[in-house]
């Protein structure tokens, strides 16, 4: 078995630590995009409260979300390992920065990153944990058990303008990190071909504004009209 | 033309470096060699220490002159060596930064020249083939379908300059190591190491201290060859099907 070890511990098995995860995370964020879409429904909450109440009770998506968090952690981990490396094999730099040769993005991914996982930490106190402790306010809607009411302070916080700027600037890094972490998941798996390569990138390009832009625009509709 | 240069000057590997400035007078149809050339005999006219720069053919094809001018690895030009940049490319009364690559396992061994023998252990490792010793053999002995020979020429076109390796902001080695794996591992020549030659070259790689690939592609960018970093997507196919599928191991 030594020689799982050694794949995994490999600079490009290290890399396929963050390309599997990523695309999992990437995946996840398509499933969370869509419940959290039911916010802006006209039914006070209803629709939103219902739905996280399945996806909390729900015997396989409860395991799938155990994983979730595994890979949130071990492509935190892996990324800041990465980044460390990668910082000490480069101690100097160049006097002329320059940055006609890679994108921003791509340069920035560590750093990015850290900000996402600030972000996803804040979110989880805020949100997920008082969902899980029982903190919320039970709410009944007809024909069902009661349900914990997440609409409300999900509600409150987005009618919080410096709340919703924190979360929308997030959006934003979130973008940047996709832009080039899409695309790049699939090199690292070695998934470059002259066919295909040219669809992933622009798929990638795509869903980098349109799913962060997705979440962006709930707390801002919030803000405004509701 | 009348230029500024600022060149970094370093005594020896633990010595700490600085930009030195000298005024230099070239003309534009000079390399950007000639026109160091030139302030080097300005300086040993001087009984100062000139310029420690590499260089060999000059004509492109050694990759022995390293040096990245104003923040880029063989200047502004795409798909050029410094030996083949000309000065026409600048203007009067420019201001010219000469740093030397940077990279932990490039050490400086003076101004603007580095030790890329990192370089030389990871080809000793498996950038090699077995053949029989004795008369050459027939060129067309082996068929090789055009596709594949001419892949395997774009990967082989790899100097090993280490432009690729001063481009990435992780200073890795991906590029040149891909290139050569990809070049041997495509051809039938080079199929009897194929499978341990990828764990080999990589555990090298990974052992003289190179970054990890971030896939930001600056490396085929400032390529003078400008090998494409479908060459690492290639390699890291390789190495996963010979870690998963092969019972050799390094």
């Amino acid at each position: 078995m030594k020689w799982i070890t050694k794949l995994f511990t490999s600079s490009i098995g290290k890399k396929l630590v963050m390309s599997l995860t990523g695309i999992f995370l990437i995946l996840f964020l398509i499933v969370h995009l869509v419940g959290n879409l039911q916010l802006l429904s006209n039914d006070g909450g209803e629709s939103f409260n219902i739905y996280a109440k399945f996806m909390t009770s729900n015997p396989l998506i409860k395991t799938v979300s155990y994983g979730l968090y595994l890979f949130i952690v071990l492509h935190t981990i892996q990324g800041i390992v990465l980044l460390l490396q990668n910082r000490s094999a480069k101690k100097s730099r160049y006097a002329v920065k320059t940055n006609q040769n890679a994108s921003w993005a791509s340069r920035n991914m560590g750093p990015l990153g850290i900000i996402i996982f600030v972000f996803i930490v804040i979110h989880m106190v805020q949100f997920w944990f008082k969902m899980k402790t029982g903190a919320l306010d039970m709410v009944e809607y007809a024909g069902q058990d009661a349900v914990n009411d997440l609409y409300t302070p999900v509600y409150e916080a987005f009618k919080n303008i410096y709340f919703v700027i924190f979360y929308v600037v997030s959006m934003l890094v979130i973008a940047f990190h996709l832009n080039h972490g899409f695309q790049s998941a699939f090199q690292s798996l070695g998934l470059n071909h002259k066919k295909y390569t040219p669809f992933i990138k622009s798929l990638g390009k795509i869903y980098s504004i349109l799913v962060p832009l997705g979440f962006a625009i709930i707390p801002v509709w919030f803000y405004f009209f509701k | 033309m009348k230029l500024k240069l600022k060149v970094w000057r370093q005594k020896s590997a633990n010595d700490k470096g600085y930009f030195e400035e000298h005024m230099v007078t070239a003309n534009e149809h000079m390399s950007f060699l000639e026109m160091i050339d030139v302030l080097n005999e300005e300086l040993i006219s001087q009984k100062k220490d000139p310029v420690a720069f590499e260089h060999d053919c000059r004509e492109g094809i050694c990759g022995t002159c390293n040096m990245v001018i104003n923040g880029r690895p063989h200047g502004p030009s795409k798909g050029t060596t410094v030996c083949q940049l000309h000065m026409r490319v600048f203007n009067d009364g420019d201001t010219i930064v000469i740093e030397p690559w940077r990279a932990k396992s490039f050490p400086i061994i003076k101004d603007l020249v580095v030790d890329r023998s990192a370089f030389d252990r990871i080809i000793q490792a498996g950038g090699y083939i077995s053949v029989n010793t004795g008369q050459a053999p027939d060129g067309n002995a082996i068929p090789i379908e055009q596709a594949v020979a001419a892949d395997a020429f774009d990967s082989a076109a790899c100097i090993g300059c280490g432009a690729c390796v001063a481009a990435c902001p992780n200073a890795s080695a991906m590029l040149f190591t891909s290139a050569k794996v990809n070049h041997l591992n495509s051809l039938p020549q080079g199929k009897t190491e194929a499978t341990i030659r990828v764990q080999k070259m990589v555990a090298q790689m990974d052992l003289e201290g190179f970054g990890n690939c971030s896939n930001t592609g600056a490396c085929e960018v400032e390529c003078p060859k400008e090998i494409s970093i479908a060459n690492i997507a290639a390699m890291n196919r390789d190495y996963f099907s010979s870690m998963v599928g092969s019972e050799e191991s390094v």
